[in-house]
């Protein structure tokens, strides 16, 4: 019997090494531990032993029997292994180096280049407004100080519609609105008027690399009773400072625009050379012409309903297109309204 | 305009200042300097005064001749040149060995089998005229062998100021003018132009002349005879040129030599063509020749000088053919005037003609100059030629004074407009040195304008604060920020939602913003099929095909999906524009805001192009206003809208907008296998929809029970009135889990949640509400799918 037992728990070591799969091992489990396995079946052989014998084989058996159930379990988890490992060594390896195509939506330029404007002017407390394309000859002329026959009005030339009102050819076209609106604010509760209007304006000439008759500009403007010339200088500054990341000098040449009262060019120092050197991008000069600013004039705080003599302020336009292809090195303007996706759809997200 | 600073330099002097600093300060001060300053003469050296001794036909060549020069030295130069108009005892200009003319330095070498030591040059090879028909001949009394610079001003700084700075700025267009900016910038006085003085003329008889119209401010003329000189001196000839200007010949270099100089523009009539001078204006149109041999209309709004009824000149513009100087004259008759600068610019915008007298006098010149430039043009040119005899006394008619500008204001008033401190000295010589009349008592200023800036430029006080402190200069500003109390900032809901429908339309939806123009693309509308609508056009389009404002976005859409067929098999676009619905009762445009939307795939999806749209909008809204999207058919109001599914978007009963489908027939011209599914939102009726926010609900801890019911139906409405019907506030949500679309065989799944926050549902309860719902479509022959 002893013989017996011995050889079983050689044969058992044996065929557990041979059970390859999950199906094997339970066959031989049962083979083993079933009710009619070899284990169970030693057992059914102890009969004929003496009861001291009994009691010495069965311990045997028993710890035969646990044995077994622990080696199959145990053969059991290798297998499970076994089977992970084979998976894994049967998953292929992906060829990244396959191209794939980005799937994402794209921002205008314009829409890119505005919200950074916005989000820098709106940290500096300024309200951001919104204003038709459409406008009458008032708001885009006679209330900013710019009456019938004044030679401005040639300077830019303006669509005129059927009717008589015209497509704004400059943002400043909101500012009386803007000045009504955030007036009565200003004199009643001092809440100084600062705020800033992008928008879409439009001039009747043709249309080439650099000109297009369709453009963004974003006017900005603040009055307080104590706005100056040095105010102007300082957010000139900050702002475009802020634009471009980086400290960028400014420099303020006398301009003439019927809105303002000193009126100036301002010019930022070249971004490619600094201003130091003088490079092609800045025409050798060191210096790039940037936005038109001034004080608001007199006849323009008037006609806004604000007192001149109690109040000042200042104004800038923003070319937003030209800012859009300073920043992206968009090479020619037309780009900008073509409506090309192998264009537009370079531009994502810029924050 | 070009400026020469030794013009300048007549008026002030800079000796021992750094000249480009200057004109770098000008541009920061006065006006924008063009980038390349021209530095005259500096390419040019050892060009020296040599007189021809002896010219010989050279034997081989018919142009070729063998000169020997005397350029001062001992011996004189063999020079082989092929100008045509060398002879015997003629001066030139020499470039003798070893000088330097741009590039070349001159060597003697060999020329046509002769040695050739040195070259005789043209004034275009000197770079002081354009004139190469022969070389220079100097005619002044001059040593040979003297260089060329030291007896004309060939060396010239010549700088460039952009005409568009100079628009408010009527003083500007001459060097006196600017030579007053210098001396303000570089604090040296300016020097007084000198003379002649007309009083010695008071005597002699008047010009018959008479200002017939108001539109002319001033008129002054004078008459002389014997002007014998031709060729302008050297100097004046090389300033001309310097300045862009041609020497035609002595009478009309010297009327453009004032211009430059003062800024006032002068003619010459024959005298015996304008024995009485009228300015005024016909009442019919008619033709006129003007000097340069062009015959121009005329209208009954454009200005005229006439002998009595005789037109000889458009006034402010140019001189008529008829009354030139020519060989014979004798007489001549002086004319220095004023008109109306809105007149001038108007009419030579009809006579699509500008001079540069035009452009002086359409930025308001000041009539003060007319007699001024009178008394200069005499000074002058009697230094010139000295035979020229005055035969009239100043005849002057002042017609329109432009009113004294007086203005007070003080130094708080400074302080409080520039930010900084600029001391009470300091404003009074700024103004002075720019001819103002300041008194100035403690810190309060009275300014007279000086006539010059009194045309329209300076009318107000911040006008002066801008004269303060540009020659103050804005780089010495010390720059600060505003003290403005805060408050905060609110921005524009449209704008607002205009942002995040951009971010959600981007960022989930994959969508490309492009933008358009407010016009419709008239031809590219019409290769779809498409009709050119709008309620209004503009007047002044140049080209038809951007005439007329668009009514909707999509036909611009639909144009940018058809020029970028080909980009991707599926891909969207969107753009928030504007376009005109129709006009107000006061004839005044409707501008709405309008966001547009495009869908385009190729193959035949388009069901599934349709709810994604609809799945973008109904987004949209409840992002943005926590509400729902219901959507109603409508007729097509466009020849592009498909008839079916075409749906109105609706929340809150009002219509935003609408999506729909392209049309067949335009569908077929865009791209035949594929679908285009659009969206129109009007973004202020948006923006009006107030957000109805977050309302948190805590989900149900108690398990919630599903019901799966598939009915035999097309129509999803039914069921879902029926569960409407129901009222049960277990329901909680409603999907469509599958539609079978097989025409009778069609079949619809929903599923229903139920569930409740206080207990465990039974499903005795759910089975009772769902039998109700099966019941009730049960009566409408919807029967439930077994």
């Amino acid at each position: 019997m002893k013989e017996k037992l011995e050889q079983l728990k050689a044969r058992l070591s044996e065929e557990l090494s041979a059970a390859v799969d999950g199906k094997k091992l339970e066959e031989l489990r049962v083979s083993y531990l079933g009710k009619k396995g070899s284990i169970t079946d030693l057992l059914k052989g102890m009969k004929a032993l003496s009861n001291e014998e009994k009691k010495e084989f069965g311990q045997q058996v028993n710890a035969l029997k646990q044995l077994a159930a622990q080696s199959i379990a145990k053969r059991a988890e290798e297998l499970k292994q076994l089977e992970i490992q084979r998976e894994i060594d049967a998953t292929p390896a992906f060829d990244l180096t396959i191209p794939t195509k980005e799937d994402r939506g794209s921002y205008h330029p314009i829409t890119l280049v505005q919200r950074e404007c916005e989000r820098i002017f709106t940290t500096m407390g300024f309200n951001v407004e919104d204003y038709p394309e459409v406008v009458t000859d008032y708001e885009c002329f006679e209330s900013v100080n710019v009456p019938k026959n004044h030679p401005a009005r040639d300077m830019q030339d303006t669509y005129y519609l059927e009717n008589g009102e015209l497509l704004k050819s400059q943002t400043s076209a909101a500012q009386n609105a803007i000045l009504k609106k955030y007036g009565k604010q200003l004199m009643e509760n001092g809440m100084p008027i600062r705020a800033i209007f992008p928008g879409r304006c439009f001039r009747n000439e043709a249309t080439d690399a650099t000109h297009e008759n369709t453009f963004f500009q974003m006017e900005g403007v603040m009055v307080d009773k104590d706005i100056s010339i040095s105010n102007l200088i300082y957010f000139m500054k900050t702002m475009l400072s802020e634009v471009f990341q980086k400290d960028v000098k400014v420099r303020l040449r006398p301009g003439f625009f019927p809105f303002v009262e000193p009126g100036f060019e301002l010019d930022i120092s070249c971004l490619i050379c600094g201003g130091e050197t003088g490079c092609p991008s800045c025409n050798h000069s060191g210096w790039l012409e940037l936005c038109p600013c001034g004080m608001i004039h007199p006849e323009v705080l008037k006609e806004g309903g604000i007192d001149p003599e109690q109040y000042t302020g200042f104004a800038f336009g923003l070319g937003l297109t030209r800012l859009a292809m300073m920043k992206y090195g968009i090479k020619d303007i037309r780009d900008l309204n073509s409506g090309s996706l192998k264009v537009m759809s370079q531009f994502t997200d810029d924050k | 305009m070009f400026l020469s600073m030794n013009w300048i330099k007549d008026f002030v002097d800079l000796s021992g200042l750094d000249e480009l600093k200057l004109i770098n300060q000008f541009s920061l001060s006065t006006a924008e300097v063009e980038n390349d300053i021209q530095f005259k003469g500096s390419d040019i050296s050892g060009i020296v005064v040599a007189e021809i001794k002896s010219v010989e036909d050279h034997p081989e060549s018919k142009k070729l001749h063998l000169l020997k020069v005397d350029i001062g030295a001992d011996e004189l130069v063999d020079v082989v040149c092929g100008a045509p108009n060398v002879r015997v005892g003629m001066k030139t200009a020499f470039a003798k060995v070893g000088a330097r003319i741009g590039e070349i330095e001159i060597a003697p070498r060999p020329l046509a089998g002769y040695m050739s030591c040195g070259m005789c040059c043209s004034e275009k090879e000197i770079g002081i005229s354009d004139d190469h028909s022969g070389i220079m001949e100097i005619t002044d009394d001059v040593a040979n062998g003297t260089d060329l610079k030291t007896i004309y001003a060939i060396d010239d700084i010549v700088f460039e100021v952009d005409n568009k700075s100079l628009t408010n700025r009527p003083d500007l267009w001459s060097h006196y003018g600017i030579a007053r900016e210098f001396a303000a910038i570089a604090g040296r006085p300016l020097k007084e132009l000198d003379f002649a003085d007309l009083k010695a003329y008071d005597e002699l008889p008047k010009v018959d002349m008479k200002i017939e119209d108001p539109l002319c401010y001033r008129y002054s003329s004078l008459q002389f005879e014997n002007c014998t000189r031709s060729v302008s001196p050297v100097d004046m000839r090389i300033r001309l040129f310097y300045c862009g200007m041609r020497a035609i010949n002595f009478l009309a270099d010297m009327t453009n030599y004032l211009m430059l100089e003062m800024g006032q523009p002068m003619h010459a009539f024959d005298s015996r063509k304008v024995g009485k001078i009228r300015i005024k204006r016909f009442e019919k149109d008619f033709d006129f020749t003007t000097l340069d041999g062009v015959e121009r209309h005329i209208d009954p709004e454009t200005l005229m000088i006439c002998d009595d009824n005789t037109p000889v000149a458009i006034a402010g513009i140019m001189g008529g053919l008829d009354s030139e100087i020519v060989e014979d004259t004798n007489t001549l008759t002086l004319e220095s005037a004023t008109f109306d600068a809105a007149s001038i610019r108007k009419s030579t915008v009809r006579l699509s003609h500008r001079t540069d007298a035009s452009m002086r006098y359409e930025k308001s010149l000041d009539p003060e100059l007319t007699t001024a430039a009178i008394a200069r043009f005499v000074y002058l040119i009697k230094q010139f030629d000295e035979g020229v005899k005055i035969v009239s006394s100043l005849t002057d008619e002042y017609a329109y004074h432009y009113p004294e500008v007086e203005l007070s204001f003080d130094k708080a008033y400074v302080d409080k407009y520039t930010g900084i401190a600029i001391d009470n000295d300091t404003i009074v010589n700024t103004l002075q040195r720019l001819g103002f009349g300041v008194v100035n008592n403690g810190d309060d200023f009275t300014v007279k304008v000086p006539s010059w800036r009194a045309t329209k430029d300076v009318t107000i006080k911040a006008d002066i604060i801008e004269e303060i402190t540009r020659i103050y200069g804005y780089d010495n500003f010390e720059i600060h920020t505003a003290t403005a109390p805060l408050f905060p900032t609110r921005p524009e809901p449209v704008k607002k939602d205009e942002d995040s429908v951009k971010d959600i339309l981007v960022k989930h939806y994959n969508l490309h913003e492009l933008h358009s123009y407010v016009w419709n693309y008239v031809d590219e509308l019409k290769e779809l099929g498409i009709e050119n609508r709008g309620v209004i056009k503009l007047m002044n389009a140049t080209n038809p095909n951007i005439e007329t404002i668009r009514e909707t976005m999509i036909p611009t859409q639909l144009c940018q999906i058809k020029s970028n067929l080909g980009y991707a098999p599926a891909y969207g676009v969107f753009e928030v524009g504007r376009v005109v619905t129709g006009m107000t009762d006061d004839n005044l445009c409707i501008e709405e805001k309008h966001l547009g939307i495009t869908l385009y795939a190729k193959g035949d999806n388009i069901r599934d192009q349709y709810f994604r749209m609809k799945t973008i909008i109904e987004t949209l809204v409840d992002e943005l206003k926590h509400k729902k999207v219901t959507f109603e058919k409508r007729e097509p109001a466009f020849d592009f809208e498909h008839p079916v599914n075409l749906n109105a978007v609706i929340v809150d009963g009002v219509e935003l907008g609408k999506i729909g489908m392209l049309h067949p027939s335009v569908m077929k011209k865009l791209d035949k296998r594929a679908n285009v599914v659009f969206a129109e939102i009007d973004m202020d009726k948006f923006a009006a929809i107030e957000n109805n926010s977050i309302h948190y609900e805590e989900p149900s801890k108690f398990p919630a029970i599903e019901i799966d019911l598939s009915f035999l139906t097309s129509a999803f409405a039914p069921i879902a009135k029926a569960i409407e019907n129901a009222a049960c506030a277990l329901i909680k949500d409603v999907d469509v889990i599958d539609i079978y679309d097989a025409d009778e065989n069609s079949s619809i799944a929903v599923r229903i949640t139920f569930s409740d926050n206080a207990r465990t549902l039974t499903k005795e309860e759910v089975a009772a509400v769902t039998d109700g719902i099966i019941a009730d479509l049960e009566q409408q022959n919807i029967l439930l799918k077994k």
